[in-house]
């Protein structure tokens, strides 16, 4: 940050408190009333993040990590989402029953969010520039040409050859890899304290997924931002994350630093995706895959949601959901925990 | 950019051609006699009919006809209609109005149509989203003279808040809103339409999502990020129509009185006037050609995407 934008940025009025915490999730509930019934997306989430931190979100399609995200950001389309309870509180401020007006003015300078398509999520008839400039048009009413500069300015911190010549190209003309550091810098603008990344680099060729995860890593060192980095892919977030947490069927089952959830462990559900990344120390054998489906979420399965698809299954986890608990180093919610954990 | 207009320039000329010599050919394959009724009660004297055929060139076989004709079209010369008026002077006057009531029209389609749609697309399922739907319906399923004719009784008769007919060339703009309104009446329809499709389509977009993300006002991510993408195609309906429009309005201008194109046109066919019916179908087809090139240079700059080069 250069000071002329340090000193033009109003000082946000939203503090973290005294342990640096930034967000606070507290037993998030979202369904979605569809013609086919109540799908139930998240079943009563918390976790917390503060300044600096990366928390990784780990989970297959539809275990709720992305409602999660934009439920956060307050962008789920309500109706048919519906947040029946639950908190989200943003440096002690519940983000959930604020006025909308109030809230929109949280995102973007506070919480800001980087989605998984970039082309589909930048608008096509607007230069890059244009649309990064925006941020500072509409957050603290700079003109046209300022914002231009900053655009520069923020293309080049996010490493784009040429910022000054490309401010005015469109998304289209631009690489995958290019226009998620577009993405990047629009989410950074204005510094926000809490920075979303939802699949940042599922969309890409793997040299680049590594260095679009590299930048990220940086822009959160240089900035102490909380980052949430949600994906599905454990390989990514080995290296970045601090913690993570491990979501199925709308509840987050396993929580754990991120050297005990890759060394040790403790859900079998976490260590079911684990092995099912490919290993070069184990070529020719098959690759175990969690068999069958993520449950439907209008009918999720009584007891542990996983339970279907879970070898170690019995009776228990048929009829009683077990609950997130404290198991050596980390939390799972498995019955089974600690025979996981040792086995 | 520069390229790609003489490309469509010079892929105009055998639009033309063709369509021109079909008209010519058509016009001449009618059956009917030119002359006829020319003399009042009685037959012309084969003198007269001698001389208007040479003059006409109608005893020239069609493609020399043809031929002659073209030449002197080039040149600038729309030829005389069988009057003896030029009919440059005829059409000119006549474009002036036909011009004036297509822009109006235009400019209903674009305003209402537009706006319409836009509060039916963004309250969906609400109020005015079903009156817009069922208007419309309603208006798309009515024949354009069923319309005019009700509408030139109700607001030109009954009410007399519009002129009911307006014969003059120089008609005031003021007396020129209902007709234009018939005109524009059944596109008004189609561009809320469209505009209330696309729109629905648009507010679902990732960049939109994006745009509510990024913390812009309601406002501005629905009238800037969405408004932009969901007009390109209304913008395409609504130049395709204009080009349309300067062809003049058979329908609507006679219900009025119009002394437009259209009924130029029309009367052209009826008195087995060739050249008129000829020259005006050639420039029409010319702005009509025009009109969708600059369309098409609009698109452009509407959707970047789209490259011209």
């Amino acid at each position: 940050m250069t000071t002329t934008t340090k000193s033009a940025a109003p000082a946000s009025s939203y503090k973290p408190d005294a342990d640096g915490r930034l967000l606070e999730v507290d037993d998030l509930h979202v369904e979605f009333h569809t013609p086919d019934g109540i799908a139930r997306a998240i079943n009563g989430v918390s976790f917390d993040l503060h300044e600096g931190e990366t928390l990784a979100i780990l989970g297959e399609s539809g275990s709720g990590k992305s409602v999660t995200a934009q439920a956060i950001m307050g962008i789920l389309d309500m109706p048919p989402a519906v947040i029946p309870s639950g908190s989200i509180r943003y440096c002690g401020q519940d983000l959930l029953t604020m006025p909308e007006e109030q809230r929109r003015k949280v995102r973007g300078p506070e919480i800001s969010m980087i989605f998984q398509d970039a082309l589909s999520s930048l608008n096509p008839t607007f230069p890059v520039g244009w649309q990064i400039g925006e941020m500072f048009r509409q957050h603290r009413g700079m003109n046209k040409s300022d914002a231009y500069a900053q655009a520069v300015r923020l293309m080049e911190r996010v490493a784009i050859p040429a910022a000054k010549e490309r401010v005015k190209s469109y998304p289209h003309q631009f690489s995958g890899g290019m226009r998620q550091r577009i993405m990047i810098a629009m989410a950074i603008a204005l510094d926000p304290a809490v920075l979303i990344a939802d699949e940042p680099t599922t969309a890409l060729d793997v040299t680049v997924q590594a260095q679009i995860m590299a930048l990220l890593a940086e822009l959160q060192e240089e900035r102490k931002m909380g980052l949430i980095l949600i994906t599905h892919d454990l390989g990514v977030v080995a290296d970045v994350a601090d913690r993570a947490a491990v979501m199925y069927a709308g509840r987050i089952v396993a929580r754990a630093g991120i050297e005990d959830l890759y060394a040790q462990p403790a859900h079998p559900y976490t260590r079911g995706l684990l092995e099912s990344i490919p290993r070069l120390d184990q070529k020719g054998q098959t690759l175990a895959a969690i068999g069958g489906l993520p449950p439907n979420l209008t009918r999720i399965p009584q007891g542990c949601a996983f339970n279907p698809r879970c070898r170690m299954a019995q009776d228990i986890c048929r009829t009683e959901l077990p609950a997130l608990r404290q198991v050596g180093q980390q939390q799972s919610a498995c019955h089974f925990a600690e025979e996981v954990l040792n086995g | 950019m520069g390229k790609y207009i003489v490309r469509r320039l010079l892929q105009m000329i055998p639009v033309v051609l063709g369509a021109t010599f079909i008209i010519f050919a058509m016009v001449f394959a009618l059956p009917g006699d030119p002359t006829a009724g020319k003399c009042g009660e009685r037959p012309c004297s084969p003198e007269y009919v001698a001389k208007f055929r040479e003059e006409h060139n109608l005893n020239d076989p069609l493609p020399v006809q043809y031929g002659k004709y073209l030449g002197k079209f080039v040149q600038g010369d729309l030829g005389t209609n069988y009057y003896g008026i030029p009919v440059k002077e005829d059409l000119a006057k006549r474009y002036t109005i036909t011009g004036r009531l297509a822009l109006m029209a235009i400019a209903f389609e674009a305003v209402i149509g537009i706006l319409a749609g836009v509060l039916a697309g963004v309250r969906k399922g609400r109020f005015i989203d079903n009156l817009v739907t069922v208007s419309t319906l309603f208006v798309i399923s009515i024949p354009v003279f069923v319309i005019g004719v009700f509408m030139q009784y109700l607001f030109g008769i009954k009410w007399g808040i519009f002129p009911a007919t307006v014969p003059s060339l120089e008609a005031s703009t003021y007396s020129l809103i209902l007709p234009a309104f018939v005109l524009g009446s059944l596109s008004i329809a189609y561009v809320a339409r469209l505009t209330r499709t696309n729109l629905v389509e648009n507010l679902r977009a990732d960049y939109v999502r994006t745009a509510v993300a990024k913390g812009l006002t309601k406002k501005r991510a629905v009238g800037v990020h969405t408004l932009r993408n969901s007009l390109i195609p209304v913008v395409t309906f609504i130049g395709a129509d204009f080009g349309g429009l300067l062809g003049g309005a058979i329908v609507t201008e006679r219900i009025f009185n119009i002394q437009g194109v259209g009924g130029y046109i029309w009367k052209g066919i009826n008195s087995r006037d060739g050249v008129a019916v000829v020259s005006t179908v050639t420039v029409l087809v010319i702005v009509y050609l025009l009109v969708n090139l600059l369309v098409d240079l609009l698109y452009g700059v509407l959707d970047p995407r789209i490259s011209h080069d």
